[in-house]
């Protein structure tokens, strides 16, 4: 598909049909632009929130998924709070994240799904965060060696970083949230 | 009062000394603290974030586990309050969804700081405090995650909250008027993005100063912990914002002590506050 063409006619209907099941009407954006101007993090973006909006309306998938903008989102949650036509855009980009990664698509800022990957092995592991380990995952994965390790070393003389994991006891139970086999990769 | 207690990850990991703040004031103030059994992660931000459904169903196994007890419950940190809260929404408005029965607990979740401004506790708070922090110019920092989405969260003012400037106030701190009582400070980014956080923190932090503070007080421990350390890497001008726990505030005012144990935690430190403590002719010791 050719993704340079942004035009309602070459919308993908799946993709907007899973936005008005979980109840993301992007339809009611005005572009009014209260979105983007409260934005924190909107001077790194490439889409501006109001553009993933739109291009979301006309079902531009393909655009969404390769943006940086997708990645950068801190969820904050500004954008949905003041929305005056009550768009869930917080919760919008949660579903291009997902779709991104369950789709395989090359994350354009491939550290960041590197980081939640590694929050999330640590808690699949442990059933609680075990922030040595999840740092040393996202520092294999990600090739950042030398980044804050001035910051980690005084964090762990601060015993702020614990060297055993905190375990909880019923680790199959969250074995299995992480199975893959929840109702909603069914539909 | 007996609440229900989850303390969360942050809280037995990078912020452990927010736990023990908050149990130290709750045993000061008679409040109870029950730990939810065998709690797991909510899986904070990187869950929902990337999968709806593990994003739910975490938060909702602790939901769960907390209604064997049937107690309200106490949450600290601002993500994990927000990832309960919108689990237990969930739960409620389609248990046959997530294969549950019947979901229906007469529990509610509270933000700490909820229930530290209740009128009654800030009378207990003000009437107990030993050493009142007078002098001591505060920036009450909310950041995000206890506030919106508040059709999730619940929080009332969530563009102009009050609950911790009505915390300080109580143990004589004085909160100053500004402006970015509610921006993000990108915490979830923080290890991927440093240069973003760096950027937030420092927009942050200048109006703060600006504004006159020399410290902030917040009741997040993502925004306690990276407003600290990209602080840090900004460098600035000498002139640097320790973060205080609200409770950690609250501890120090109650008991008239700030032990160096507790000084020692801060990245930045917290002289401030240690200064109020020393008495004029005693020695002043590590304060890194």
């Amino acid at each position: 598909m050719n993704t340079n063409v942004i035009s309602p006619e070459m919308g993908n209907k799946k993709f907007l049909n899973k936005l008005e099941s979980m109840k993301i009407d992007v339809h009611a954006c005005y572009q009014c632009g209260r979105c983007s101007s409260g934005c924190p993090v909107s001077d790194f973006f490439d889409l501006k929130v109001m553009e993933v909006v739109r291009l979301a309306s006309y079902g531009m998938e393909d655009i969404l998924l390769n943006s940086k903008t997708i990645w950068l989102c801190a969820a904050c949650e500004t954008c949905a709070t003041r929305c005056p036509n009550d768009i869930e855009i917080a919760g919008l980009m949660d579903v291009l994240r997902s779709l991104a990664l369950r789709k395989g698509v090359t994350p354009a800022q491939p550290r960041v799904p590197v980081f939640h990957q590694s929050f999330l092995d640590s808690i699949k592991h442990w059933g609680r965060a075990y922030e040595i380990g999840m740092i040393a995952g996202y520092k294999l994965r990600s090739g950042d060696f030398l980044g804050d390790m001035k910051l980690g070393m005084s964090m762990f003389m601060k015993g702020k970083l614990s060297i055993l994991p905190h375990s909880i006891k019923e680790k199959s139970e969250i074995k299995q949230i992480f199975s893959g086999k929840g109702k909603e990769y069914e539909r | 009062m007996r609440l229900s207690y989850y303390p969360g990850c942050s809280l037995h990991g990078t912020a452990l000394d927010y736990d023990h703040s908050v149990k130290e004031i709750c045993r000061r103030l008679d409040i109870d603290l029950v730990e939810i059994p065998d709690w797991n992660c909510c899986g904070a931000s990187s869950a929902h974030m990337t999968d709806h459904e593990i994003g739910m169903r975490l938060p909702m196994r602790n939901l769960l586990l907390a209604q064997e007890s049937g107690l309200d419950i106490l949450v600290p940190c601002a993500a994990c309050f927000q990832r309960l809260c919108a689990a237990d929404k969930e739960l409620r408005k389609n248990p046959e969804f997530w294969d549950i029965k019947d979901y229906s607990p007469s529990f509610k979740i509270i933000h700490i700081s909820t229930l530290l401004s209740r009128p009654d506790i800030l009378d207990r708070i003000t009437a107990m405090t030993s050493r009142p922090l007078s002098n001591l110019t505060v920036a009450c920092y909310y950041g995000c995650l206890s506030l919106r989405h508040p059709k999730i969260t619940g929080a009332i003012n969530h563009e102009m909250p009050e609950s911790l400037e009505n915390i300080v106030k109580a143990v004589g701190a004085k909160p100053v008027s500004w402006s970015h009582r509610t921006e993000c400070c990108s915490g979830s980014l923080t290890m991927a993005r440093p240069d973003i956080a760096r950027k937030l923190v420092g927009d942050i932090t200048d109006a703060a100063k600006r504004a006159g503070a020399t410290a902030m007080v917040t009741d997040c421990p993502m925004c306690q912990a990276n407003v600290e350390s990209r602080q840090l890497d900004n460098g600035d001008d000498g002139r640097l914002l320790p973060v205080f726990f609200a409770t950690e505030l609250i501890a120090a005012a109650l008991s008239g002590d700030y032990p160096q144990k507790q000084q020692k935690v801060h990245l930045i430190t917290p002289d401030v506050l240690t200064n109020l403590f020393v008495s004029s002719n005693a020695t002043r010791e590590g304060s890194a």
